[in-house]
């Protein structure tokens, strides 16, 4: 920390002791409960519970709806990071060389980013209902789309749905990014590389890693989480539960059935995939990456 | 000449860009000023009608939910006081703790430090049902208390705040002490005027996630009194038009302190790297 620093008994737990009282109410206590339920059986009537040791992880690793959930999640956060990485990007690098109205597309480019998952998902759900939807009598006029039927028509939906305002988010830090590379480098490459599409894969691009790296981890932490309010209001899983992303999947089982073990065992494993990241991220890509 | 080729094709994709982000909330608000009769017979619609202020009223003051006991009115009060409450509890306690952590010698300091930090692993999602139950052991169901306590329960703003005390000189601290400068008031005169755009910035950024939650509130109100705007959206009957306009009405108080305060948000952001 500080080298040089307060020497007190007891005054920095005055400052430390707020958060750390609601953090042990209300995080600790409920992960503890996690953790707990995870390794008990309830009986259906909910009268008593037993130790069960690995079972409910034995349980959910045996049940196929399980992996279908793991599957789609996956396929959503690398599909969601692609499409709203790569849009955001293209929209940024074009912003950043306009010299009318940079502010005004900025602004306007923006404020998507503010709007509730859940509102953005009942949004949706005008567009692709059978009755009114645009999207839903255009891609119907394409190809025959029925997303309640079919399950590749189902991911074009939540991942159109899913994309939509994140792209705002990937839109504002690659934008920042760029404006932050000194213009120096860029006018010294100019003078190495006349093309364009080279020299920005080359300087430009190498030099935004740090942003890039950062938005791969906020979209897939957006993936995981933040889509539950979109796969509510939009397909609730449909067809058969080919859309349920893993966090859909532990609400339902421990909500609507009750499964207070299984929905433990789930948090639990998505909390090792979480952890999982998180490590990646600190180990291997922090030290690949030019920091300008 | 090949210069204005190129701004020209810089312009042509922002303006699609544009599109696909102001289209779809331009024809749900274009279709929330038609009666629901003409929508259900027309389909959605791209310009104006004349059902402007009786939809948008009516919204506003019509009793609605399962058992009509609530107006959206109400429900924007709600999300006011959930979303103020968060970003308040969130600020202030995130900047003390910074503050304890980088100011202090602590005993265990790492232990603490871990004890916050690795809370960012789990974010509310993964811990909803036993949250829930706690909060029930606690009588705190259907309170604001509830709404808002374990949502400020994050460390992500004392992350920030520890990055941003970090990047202060240490000469700041050398020159308080040498004029005799307690702890309290060294945080309360120099490190709170210094941290103002950085406080701005998660105030904002706490206010639009707070209002903007909708698993939590789903769970924590079986009573209608306390139904927000984002989680009474998918509950919330009506027609048609009445549905639009909520639509519009629900995104309209983040939208408007993204767009007044982007550049203090962006700033307090960017201040870190």
């Amino acid at each position: 920390m500080k080298k040089v620093q307060f020497k007190s008994n007891y005054s920095q737990y005055f400052f430390l002791a707020p958060q750390l009282l609601i953090l042990l109410i209300f995080l600790y206590w409920p992960i503890i409960q996690t953790f707990k339920d995870a390794f008990t059986m309830q009986d259906a009537f909910g009268f008593g519970s037993q130790f069960a040791g690995f079972d409910n992880f034995l349980f959910i690793f045996s049940d196929p709806s399980y992996f279908t959930a793991f599957k789609f999640t996956i396929i959503y956060s690398f599909v969601i990071t692609l499409i709203t990485g790569s849009i955001g990007l293209l929209l940024a690098v074009q912003a950043n060389k306009v010299m009318h109205g940079k502010s005004a597309y900025k602004t306007l480019l923006i404020w998507p980013y503010a709007i509730a998952p859940a509102v953005v998902g009942v949004m949706a759900n005008y567009f692709f209902s059978e009755r009114y939807g645009l999207l839903h009598h255009l891609f119907n006029n394409l190809w025959g789309f029925n997303w309640y039927e079919n399950v590749f028509d189902a991911y074009i939906y939540v991942i159109i749905a899913g994309s939509w305002k994140q792209i705002s988010a990937n839109f504002i830090f690659f934008l920042a990014g760029l404006q932050a590379i000194q213009k120096t480098v860029i006018e010294a490459s100019i003078i190495d590389c006349k093309s364009n599409i080279r020299r920005f894969w080359t300087i430009t691009f190498p030099l935004l890693m740090p942003t890039t790296f950062f938005l791969i981890i906020i979209n897939i932490t957006y993936a995981f989480f933040d889509t539950f309010g979109i796969i509510d209001t939009t397909t609730i899983g449909a067809p058969g539960s080919e859309t349920k992303t893993l966090v859909y999947k532990a609400y339902i089982d421990g909500f609507k059935g009750l499964d207070l073990g299984s929905a433990g065992a789930q948090s639990i494993m998505m909390m090792i995939i979480v952890l999982v990241i998180t490590i990646f991220q600190f180990r291997y890509i922090e030290g690949k990456i030019h920091y300008n | 000449m090949t210069k204005y080729i190129s701004l020209t094709i810089n312009h042509f994709i922002l303006s699609i860009g544009l599109l696909v982000m102001i289209v779809p909330i331009w024809i749900i608000f274009a279709s929330s000023t038609h009666s629901s009769l003409f929508i259900n017979t027309n389909g959605l619609q791209f310009f104006l009608g004349d059902n402007f202020i009786e939809n948008y009223s009516r919204v506003l003051f019509k009793q609605s939910g399962f058992f009509n006991e609530i107006t959206a009115l109400k429900m924007f009060f709600n999300s006011f006081v959930m979303a103020t409450g968060i970003a308040i509890l969130s600020v202030v306690t995130s900047l003390m703790a910074a503050y304890g952590l980088v100011y202090f010698k602590v005993k265990y300091a790492t232990v603490i430090f871990w004890l916050i930090f690795i809370t960012l692993l789990v974010p509310l999602e993964l811990r909803i049902m036993p949250s829930y139950i706690v909060m029930s052991k606690l009588n705190l169901v259907n309170t604001f208390a509830g709404l808002i306590l374990p949502i400020s329960a994050s460390a992500i703003a004392t992350f920030f705040f520890r990055q941003f005390y970090k990047s202060i000189p240490d000469e700041l601290l050398e020159a308080a002490k040498l004029d005799g400068t307690n702890s309290l008031r060294f945080f309360i005169d120099f490190l709170i005027p210094l941290s103002k755009t950085m406080i701005a910035a998660v105030f904002i950024f706490m206010f639009v996630f707070g209002y903007n939650q909708y698993l939590w509130p789903l769970i924590m109100t079986t009573s209608e009194q306390y139904w927000t705007v984002v989680m009474g959206l998918k509950t919330m009957y009506g027609s048609i038009s009445d549905r639009f306009a909520f639509v519009i009405m629900s995104m309209i108080p983040p939208v408007i302190i993204i767009i007044f305060l982007q550049k203090l948000f962006i700033q307090g952001i960017f201040q870190n790297k």
